[in-house]
Parts: C-alpha cells; structure tokens; sequence
C-alpha cells in the first residue's frame, strides 16, 4: 500500500491491465500515490519482453523498459481467459476505483469485461482504455504499432531528412502520449465520479494523441493549405517559402539554436551578434542589424538569412558545445546543447533539483539511477517508492491479504492455472 | 454536466505548455481567462499561420489552437492598478497558472507566497523550462530546444548524419500530460483536505519521463542510445516505404515471424520473399537494407491507401504517413469528430481540434474558438469579477487593459 496517505491519489485503487500500451499509465498514477496493481497474465506482461535488457539479459524480470515504466506498482498474476480468473477479477474490480486496458479494442467485451459488464460488477467504475486508433470507428481493428502511429498521427511526415524516408523517435513516443493522457483522462475521471457518483469509460486514441504534437503545422494547413516538411536540421517554414537551420555542428557534437526576432530575438541575438564579431566573423549585414526593428523571424528574407548562417556556422565550429551552453546560460541566450544520455545524467540543473532517484533492486543486488518524478509539488510531492514489482510479487499480499482467499484455495488456483 | 463545471482558472500563462495544460480543463466546463498584455502580445499571436497571410493578433491558428473555449482578458500587469486587477482574478479563481521566466511573477508580487494570503486555498501552477530553482533556471527558450537538452533531437534522424531533431517545441507536448492529471488530482486533494498547492514544472523533467528506459540503459548499462533512422530491434521490415504519388509513404511494422508469412502472403509470395536470408526475424535484422529495398519495390507500384489495405486485410501494422492536409480527412478521426468548426470574429468558421480521447458521460464540447485579444472584457470584469459598469468604464478610461 502507498505508504504515504497525505498523497494527491491515496485514496485510489488502479487496476491496470498487462500491455505496453498501459504501462506509463499506471506509472503515472502510482508517482501521485494511488495504489495500483497490475494484473499479469500467468508468466508475465508481454511488456516484460522489451528492451533493453538490464545488463543485456533477455529475462522478464531483467526488462528496463519494465523497470522505468511499472515502478510503484504492485503485481499479481491472473488468467483472464479463464472463468475462474474473470470471476478473482471481478472480487478486485469491486475494491478498484478505476481499470486501465489496452487490449484490442472488444477484447474485453469478448472475455464478458466489457465496461457494461463492468458497471453491473461495480456500477461507478472507471475504466480507460488505450488503443492505436480508438474503441470505435472504421480503424478500430487496425493493427497499429507505435511507428504506425506516429505515422498516421502526423508527426512522422515532419521528421527526418528530406531525401530519406520520414522518421520516428528511436525510443518510439506514441503509446507514451496516449498513456500519458490516460493517466490524465483517469484522473478527472475520478474527480468526476466524486462530485457525482457517476463512472464512464474514457477512450484515448494514440493517434489522436500524437497530432496534438504537431505545433502549429495543422493549421498551416487548415488556415494556408500549406502542408509543413521534414527537412533534417532545417525547420520548414512553408508559409514564408524559407527554412532555417535549428541543428548546427559545433567542435564536439551540435547546439540547437533558432534565430528569432521582434522583442524576443532583441533579448538575445545581441549578444550573439557581437560573440561573432569578437571572432572577427560578422558580415555588414550582421554588424548593423536592429534585432528588434530589423528583424523579423515570421517574415525571414533569403538574401538577410545568407548573411547570417555562414558566419553563425563558422562561429559554432570554433566552440564547444560546454563552452556554448556555458555562455548561453550567462548571457541569456536561447541556445541548447543536443545532449546524449551521458550528457543529460551530467546536467547540473538536473543534479541541482535533486531529479535523479536511487531505486534498490535487492535481487540484482543493485541500486538502479531513475529519472525522478515528473513535477515538484509544495504538500503532496510525488515519488518514486519502490521498484517495479516481479511477476506476481504481490499474489500472497492481495490474494490472502486483501481477498481473503485461503492458501490451499489460492495453491488451487495456483494448480489450475488461474493464477 | 461537464466534468469541471464551476472551476475557474486565471490563465497568465502564455506560448504552448501552459496554455495547452489549461485546455484540459477549458474543453472540459472550466471557466479558464487567459490574462493577456497588448503592449507584450502573447509569443503566439505574432506568429503564423495568419488568415490570407496577412499578420494580426487575431489572425492566427498557432494562438487558437491552444486556446479554443477560453475567454479572453487584456490587462496591462505595469500599470499601476494591473497587480490589483491580477488579485482579482485569484480571489476569484481555483487555479492560477502562469509560464514566464522565474522570478517574473515574484517581480510583479504574485509568486505563491503572496497568492496565497489573497486566496489560502489557491493551486498555482507554473510551467517554465526547467523548474524554479538551480543554475540554469532563468536561462530563457522554448521547448524547441528543450527537445535538445532533453534528448530526443540526439535520437531521431540517421545513425550516418546529423540529428534531424523532432519537429516543434516538443517538451511542449509531454509536459501538458502530467499537468492536466496533477492539477484534477490537486482538486480532488483540495476537496479533501481544503489544502491547495504549487506546482513546479519543469518542462525538460517531464519531457525525461518519455525516454526513462533509454536513461536506465545507460545508469544501469552504460550505453549511450544513438539515433537509428527507424530501424526496431524487434521488427524487419520496420520502415517508412515510398509509394507511388508525391512523397507519400507507408509506415509498415513486421514483428514476429508470423507477421512475416502473412506479410508474404499479402504480397503474394514473390520470389524474394522465400529467400533464406529472410526466413527468420534474425536473419531479417542481418539483411534489412537489402529487404528494405525490395519491400520499396512492391510499395513503388502501389498508392499507399492500396498499400495500407492489403497488409492491414492480413493483420499487418501499416498506416500511411500522413501529411497536415489528410490528418482533416482522415476517417477515423471524421468518425471521432477530432476537428470540429467553429467560426472566429476575424478567422471565420474554421476546423479545430478537439481532444484526443473521448469521455462516454462527459464528452468534451467545444463551444468557442479561441478569444481575440481582450474580446470578452465587459464579461469577464462584470459578470466574473462583478465590477460595476461605472467601474468598469473608468478603468478603460485610464488605460488599465490597454
């Protein structure tokens, strides 16, 4: 149980179904301290099949994907496709105050789970379900996949360079947003069903989730009927007919630095502009430019974007990507290092905030270094309590503890694969 | 009834993270005021794409997307009765979020401590770029460059080239997730215990949560992810496949050896497909350039709607990847109703777009495009705030929303 009952979810049981889609969902929920058990199927999660693998181990209890996104959680096992087991999940259902699916959309409703099912098992039950497309509509039986879903969602289209194929992330992204918005969608779902004693079923498109990633590029097109490229280390600007270089090559790696002007370009490209002239590199152009007057980023003109990216180019390779960052931060500049995981552990800011958690792994005998929770908060903070649970860590706990079962009735179920 | 009836939300926030955090509760029956200065226009009203590309403050769809069933204030927070005003909409509000720079607020007297002696009870959110505290805090940007600092631009693109980076101000779009659930989750809590709170976001922790696993492989491995194009370690072909037409392409993800011989199968078995090289998931991996090619080979004679539908018709994961323009036509969203119109004072009646999931007691409405600049001011300062007319007129007068 949360140990902590000043927690923002303390209150909350979560069930949360076996599947990648679902994972983050109820990582989330548990970080705010509601009580989540997830429910794997005798054997484990498939969930437990993704990498990478801690030191390169294929084991499901060795799946650092498993460790990052079930931590706080604790787990039982429970076969569905048997009567026996629907009817433990039902004792469970009872006791829950929301569910998280994420099976092909019907899939419950086949095994007699459906959220009407549910409702006459507890009838203000939450229950979230997370799929690629949606739970109804003409791509409900789709098979999607994350890269199909960033694909169909908009954002592949605006990634990569142009004369390759559009890319995905490659640590895929697009079940993370819709777990993400699960989480959300639960949340409000149950202040709802507090004020008025009324559950639902919330339906969370992974889809639907990453078009809302898209910036302003869809209404470039609903407003302009302009449709925004991927073009590598330039950022499409199809309305002005321009792009402009965002990724530059430094000394040792790259920065990431957008021109901009108006109030907000004059706050900086100052100090850029005489960084370059120290090194001897401005153009004229460069030398008399008024950020603020002059400049105007919405409306880049070819022949002034020629006299500023050679010399900001050559400026870049003459430093390091420490020594950029450093003068950024001093100066105020909106200039970022592209940072690789190393990098990003080394981050002071990070290591200032205190955002890096130990979580102990006693069967590895090993204290595993976790990304902290996501937001600080002043009375409830959120947290990082214990390690994603093994493959039903918590059967005796709940079954006998909490469900009251026997143990010879529990070993029964243990016998008849149930459990 | 809408799941956050009767919540009012003093909106100070500006650009995407916060504005994007509030529309949870907007879309969902909240009051939410966006407080705007016209002297210092919101970031995103001086930016494309404008109606018939003409600039203007209430001309753009990169300001109303983020912004649809809100009101619109204006006030001025330098002119001498601005902070009072701002004291105003906390009395009045359960939630005050803001995004500027930190220390910003504080300069002006409404950093937390200072709010809650107007309201005890008050949650505020602040959503900058990373946190309140520690050395680089004041350093300003967007989460354009957070993506950077934050790693993805690092993981997208091809392992031979320069990171091609992800589009847009990502982090921008992963922090309004946790947000959206701390701040109902804070109602709750408030509900319970009467407590508010403060909430410290900061966009390049939240925008980490997306990449743990990849983080753990270096804290517990030692390895350094690298960008890989779209190559999968479970999964060959796993691709975006040129079809016939311009730059249109089909996403296709091959998993298990199963998938393998129904995907064969949907192509009708040509000769390369019974080669041994490509008989298992392993040997795929090991020859995934030249099965790359002759996957392209079959995709190249097909329009990807063709492509789509003969390998989704065998269970395949296949999906066309869609530029802007088919995202408005696209069925499954037409059947969601993702984009819905509503007409503008000066845009018109314009597609936008709705949330991504679906609640089946409370559905989202919306009901209002996004507010022009200070476009309800006599109802928000009359019937929200219950000024007099009198009143009301007399701060006009002395310039205080100007």
């Amino acid at each position: 149980m949360p140990e902590d009952q000043e927690s923002l979810l303390f209150p909350y049981r979560i069930l949360e179904l076996a599947g990648e889609k679902s994972c983050f969902c109820g990582k989330i929920l548990g970080d705010m301290g509601a009580d989540v058990i997830k429910i794997e199927p005798p054997g484990g999660d498939a969930a437990r099949t993704i990498g990478p693998f801690y030191q390169d181990k294929l084991d499901p209890e060795k799946s650092l994907y498993w460790f990052a996104y079930n931590v706080n959680k604790r787990s039982i096992t429970l076969n569905l496709e048997l009567e026996e087991g629907r009817e433990r999940f039902k004792d469970l259902v009872k006791t829950a105050d929301a569910i998280i699916e994420a099976y092909p959309p019907g899939y419950m409703a086949k095994l007699g789970l459906g959220y009407e099912d549910l409702c006459r098992v507890k009838p203000d039950i939450i229950v979230t379900s997370i799929s690629p497309f949606g739970q109804d509509g003409p791509y409900r039986h789709y098979n999607g996949s994350d890269m199909v879903c960033w694909a169909m969602g908009g954002m592949m289209y605006l990634c990569g360079d142009s004369d390759r194929p559009p890319v995905q992330v490659s640590f895929p992204q697009a079940y993370l947003h819709a777990a993400a918005d699960g989480a959300a969608v639960t949340v409000m779902a149950v202040y709802h069903r507090n004020l008025t004693g009324e559950g639902q079923q919330v339906d969370v498109s992974a889809q639907a989730c990453v078009t809302w990633t898209l910036m302003q590029a869809p209404e470039t097109w609903s407003i302009n009927r302009l449709n925004t490229k991927r073009a590598g280390i330039y950022r499409d600007r199809p309305a002005i007919q321009a792009q402009d270089k965002q990724i530059w090559e430094c000394k040792d790696g790259y920065v990431h630095f957008i021109l901009l002007g108006g109030a907000a370009g004059a706050s900086f490209m100052p100090q850029v502009t005489r960084w370059i002239k120290e090194e001897g590199l401005a153009t004229a152009w460069l030398s008399k430019v008024d950020w603020a007057e002059g400049f105007d980023s919405y409306l880049l003109k070819p022949e002034d974007y020629e006299q500023i990216e050679g010399p900001l180019s050559e400026f870049f390779r003459r430093f390091t990507k420490k020594e950029l960052y450093q003068r950024a931060i001093k100066e105020k500049v909106q200039l970022c290092p592209v940072m690789d995981a190393r990098e990003i552990l080394e981050n002071e800011q990070l290591k200032s905030r205190d955002f890096w958690k130990d979580l102990e792994h006693p069967e590895l005998g090993s204290t595993i270094v976790y990304p902290g929770p996501s937001l600080k908060l002043s009375e409830t903070p959120l947290s990082l309590r214990r390690r994603a649970p093994l493959i039903g860590e918590h059967n005796e706990e709940i079954y006998l503890g909490e469900l009251g079962l026997s143990v010879e009735r529990l070993e029964a179920l243990k016998q008849i694969g149930v459990i | 009834m809408q799941i956050f009836d009767g919540i009012k939300v003093a909106d100070f926030s500006w650009v995407i993270v916060g504005p994007r955090s509030t529309q949870y509760l907007a879309e969902h029956g909240a009051t939410v005021v966006r407080i705007e200065s016209p002297s210092h226009p919101e970031t995103l009203r001086t930016g494309g794409p404008f109606l018939d590309f003409k600039t203007g403050v209430n001309r753009t769809g990169f300001y109303a997307r983020y912004n649809t069933n809100k009101y619109g204030a204006s006030l001025n927070l330098s002119h001498p009765k601005g902070i009072e005003i701002a004291k105003k909409f906390v009395e009045w509000a359960d939630i005050v979020a803001e995004s500027f720079v930190p220390g910003r607020m504080k300069a002006w007297g409404l950093d937390y401590e200072e709010l809650v002696k107007t309201k005890p009870d008050i949650i505020m959110l602040s959503a900058c770029n990373q946190g309140q505290g520690g050395p680089h805090a004041s350093q300003p940007g967007y989460g354009v460059q957070l993506a950077s600092l934050s790693g993805f631009t690092h993981l997208t693109g091809w392992s031979d080239r320069a990171p091609a980076g992800i589009w847009g101000a990502y982090t921008d779009f992963v922090s309004p997730h946790f947000i959206a659930a701390v701040l109902a989750a804070a109602l709750d809590y408030r509900r319970r215990t009467g407590k508010g709170q403060y909430i410290d976001c900061s966009q390049l922790e939240c925008g980490l949560q997306l990449l743990s696993p990849a983080i753990l492989d270096y804290t517990a491995n030692g390895r350094i992810r690298e960008r890989q194009g779209n190559r999968c370690p479970d999964a060959a072909p796993h691709n975006a496949y040129r079809c016939k037409g311009d730059d249109r392409w089909c996403a296709i993800a091959v998993f298990s050896d199963e998938e393998w011989q129904s995907f064969c199968n949907a192509l009708g078995n040509p000769p390369w497909c019974k080669e041994e090289r490509f008989s298992s998931l392993i040997s795929r991996k090991k020859n995934e350039e030249a099965l790359d090619r002759f996957v392209e080979s079959w995709t190249l004679g097909h329009t990807v709607e063709e492509v789509v539908s003969v390998l989704q018709a065998s269970g395949i994961a296949a999906g066309s990847v869609a530029k802007c323009e088919d995202l408005y036509g696209d069925p499954q969203f037409m059947h969601r109703n993702l984009f819905q119109k509503l007409s503008h004072a000066e845009m018109g009646t314009q597609p936008w777009e709705g949330p991504p999931f679906i609640f089946s007691k409370t559905p989202a409405r919306l009901y209002k495009s996004a507010p022009c600049l200070g476009e309800d001011n006599y109802y928000i300062y009359t019937q929200l705030l219950g000024m007099s007319d009198e009143e009301f007129v007399q701060l006009i007068s002395q310039g205080v929303f100007d």
